[in-house]
């Protein structure tokens, strides 16, 4: 018995230093990251559907002109437990973009079909992903106990950062380098989010910070865009395994008891 | 099969007689699948199961992924998002297949972990233990192979230090490693071969797996007191042991499922908590991340491979000897090849007679600080290599070797065992009597099934 709970305990301690492989990128940043509350995050969170429209919105009117989201298909952004725009907005949205057809070999109208187009600029990383591909959260000693707590923190990454502007500027070779507190260091990107910046549809109000919630919920939404399906089958698997587990062990139970029982007396 | 004396399968039927004249095949399911088992085996010896199970589940998702993933430089990080994204449960396929790599690994180190300390190596089964390592080793060949598929960024990087190593090699080394990437560096020819192989090795493992299970079904399974199950007549072996059927299965299938229910929390609500960010950014030869980190199942040997800096005396040492040939990062090479290699020769390496490390007092503490060093390695890994984690990774280094090459020698000599039980129907009878002391069980009238 001493040596099952010496193993368990031994198995929970590799489960804990398992962590810090997802560890370096956040050690490297160094900033400050706030925790941001998030409608999707724990197991019962779910995207807020407006939200998701108005980071959209917020993506179209701020990012767009620098970043791209070559993975995410037009039509995508009907689907359900998405942004869930109705057909007709999202075709007239798909519209308003030229893509590079191949086979015509020019530019055309996209289609739902198409992709939002790649970054303009060569320096701007695409967003597709970039709420998967940052760690707002690491430690304490590389342990992950952090993120195991708060979650990796990729959007709360994408929304410090875009409200981490300190004001400081930098020249350097010909260049503007602007300092941000989420980063940690001095970036290439000017801050882009002001107070009003963008006219909501539905009346939020646009604050810097909202603005920058939403575009943080839409782009973990563009980097996973079937969390709400997952974490379904996650329910699903759990109850049918927890079913399975309580029966096996009353089998295994009544398997045993007979030999135990024979044991004991003899 | 066997060497345990048990009943033996006696085709019934005419057409069961044709079969077992022609080919024995349901003879050898029967045999296997009644071989007799000790009945005092503990929790420990689940992780089998689980692990035949995670291959199948591996071969399964990774035969799907395959379907979808095109292996070019160009289109590897898109069809993965395309499999995230398109196609039918992908996502689940896709992140099952990630976590089902970790679970793997997770459930072989805990299960080398109690060969180790019930001295499962000792003879007769020292073949089932090389056979056992031959696995884990093509299990990081794959696992390696399959982490540069997704052509993020970790799996570039990775790729170049990893195949570096090879490279440190003096004379061939260059060579070597441009036949291993196909071109002078980490390129579409890599991708390619790495995928083919990925493909391939799993099935290799099927192969040793079943050469695994046939040597220990030759010696019979080890026990947790480590004394062999008497062999004299059925009627002794009979008191030792159950039939795996049903009672091992359905012991070992409630363990899994246990398990099973774990790994689906991770999968489905926090499926890239084990994995690296920078994984998510596509490959970029012209980016080198700020950090080169290994998955975590490789950060032990990663942090052996590294703790060998050139002002080592060690080192410096066998670079004298050797007029330069072996430099600081060879060394590393052959430290972190070597780890794992004592690990093969463990069952010449420990002298003691005494099986189980139940009945070894001084032997326990060196084990379970050698599976608190491995912690400490596993970390140290992860941490960057330079200041008090370079010394961290030396010491811990150290004590791995020492373990394998002093310790487990010298205690078999110093070392005054415990007594151990004369049969495993006693330590069985002596555990049955301390767990269920309550004594409610005797009030139970069911009768007992014939068998």
């Amino acid at each position: 018995m001493k040596l099952k709970q010496l193993m368990l305990s031994a198995a929970a301690a590799m489960a804990l230093v398992a962590v810090p492989a997802s560890e370096a990128e956040a050690a490297k940043v160094g900033g400050e990251v706030t925790n941001f509350d998030f409608s999707f995050q724990g197991p019962f969170g779910t995207y807020d559907r407006n939200q998701l429209q108005r980071g959209l919105q917020v993506y179209r009117e701020a990012c767009a002109a620098c970043h791209g989201l070559e993975y995410v298909a037009f039509r995508t952004l009907s689907d359900p437990d998405g942004p869930e725009l109705p057909e007709d907005q999202m075709r007239a949205l798909a519209e308003q973009y030229e893509v590079w057809d191949p086979e015509l070999r020019e530019y055309r109208t996209a289609e739902q079909t198409d992709h939002f187009p790649q970054s303009q600029l060569e320096t701007a990383p695409d967003l597709s992903l970039m709420t998967k591909a940052r760690a707002g959260f690491s430690g304490p000693y590389g342990l992950g106990i952090n993120q195991l707590l708060k979650g990796i923190g990729g959007p709360e990454y994408v929304a410090s950062m875009l409200l981490g502007y300190t004001g400081e500027e930098d020249m350097q070779a010909g260049t503007m380098f602007y300092y941000n507190e989420a980063y940690g260091g001095w970036l290439s990107m000017a801050p882009v989010l002001s107070d009003g910046m963008v006219q909501y549809a539905d009346g939020t109000e646009a604050t810097a910070e909202q603005m920058a919630l939403d575009v943080a919920a839409f782009l973990t939404w563009t980097a996973e865009p079937k969390m709400m399906q997952r974490k379904r089958a996650g329910f699903t698997g759990v109850i049918f395994l927890t079913v399975l587990a309580a029966l096996l062990y009353l089998t295994n139970k009544k398997l045993w008891a007979p030999v135990k029982r024979r044991a004991k007396e003899s | 099969m066997s060497g345990i004396p048990h009943d033996h399968y006696e085709p019934k039927s005419n057409g069961a007689k044709w079969l077992h004249r022609r080919l024995p095949i349901v003879s050898l399911i029967y045999d296997t699948l009644m071989i007799p088992t000790p009945k005092n085996l503990n929790w420990m010896w689940i992780w089998g199961v689980v692990l035949v199970f995670c291959l199948v589940l591996q071969i399964v998702t990774g035969v799907v992924l395959a379907m979808h993933y095109t292996a070019d430089v160009d289109l590897a990080f898109a069809s993965v998002e395309h499999i995230m994204r398109n196609v039918n449960s992908g996502h689940m396929m896709r992140y099952i297949h990630q976590n089902g790599a970790m679970l793997f690994f997770f459930a072989v180190y805990l299960h080398i972990f109690r060969g180790l300390y019930y001295g499962s190596y000792k003879a007769p089964r020292e073949v089932t233990w090389i056979i056992g390592m031959l696995i884990y080793i093509l299990m990081m060949a794959t696992a390696f192979m399959g982490y540069v598929l997704p052509w993020g960024q970790m799996s570039f990087w990775g790729a170049t230090v990893i195949t570096g190593l090879f490279g440190a090699i003096p004379g061939i080394g260059d060579m070597l490693q441009a036949w291993l990437l196909g071109g002078p560096a980490v390129d579409n020819p890599t991708l390619t071969r790495f995928f083919s192989l990925h493909y391939l090795l799993p099935f290799a493992i099927l192969g040793l797996v079943l050469v695994h299970i046939w040597a220990f079904h030759t010696t019979g399974n080890n026990n947790p007191t480590g004394v062999e199950v008497r062999r004299n007549s059925r009627e002794e072996a009979e008191k030792d042991t159950l039939p795996f059927w049903p009672y091992f299965v359905i012991k070992d299938l409630f363990a899994l499922v246990v398990v099973l229910l774990i790994f689906w929390i991770v999968v489905a609500f926090m499926p890239n908590f084990l994995g690296h960010t920078d994984n998510y950014i596509e490959a970029d030869p012209l980016v080198t991340p700020a950090e080169i980190v290994p998955e975590w199942y490789f950060l032990p040997f990663y942090a052996i491979l590294r703790a060998f800096t050139s002002d080592v005396w060690v080192v410096i040492a066998a670079n004298w000897v050797t007029f330069g040939l072996i430099d600081a990062t060879f060394f590393g090479v052959l430290a972190m090849f070597g780890a794992i290699f004592v690990m093969v020769l463990v069952p010449w390496l420990d002298t003691s007679r005494v099986r189980s490390g139940r009945y070894r007092p001084m032997f326990k503490w060196w084990f379970w600080l050698f599976i608190v060093n491995f912690v400490v390695l596993t970390w140290a890994g992860a941490m960057p290599a330079e200041g008090i984690y370079t010394t961290i990774a030396l010491i811990g280094t150290a004590y791995w070797f020492a373990y394998f090459l002093v310790i487990l020698p010298l205690l078999g000599v110093f070392e005054k065992p415990l007594p151990e039980p004369d049969t495993i129907e006693e330590d069985f009878k002596a555990t049955v009597k301390k767990t269920s002391g309550n004594g409610d069980q005797g009030l139970k009238p069911e009768p007992v099934p014939s068998e």
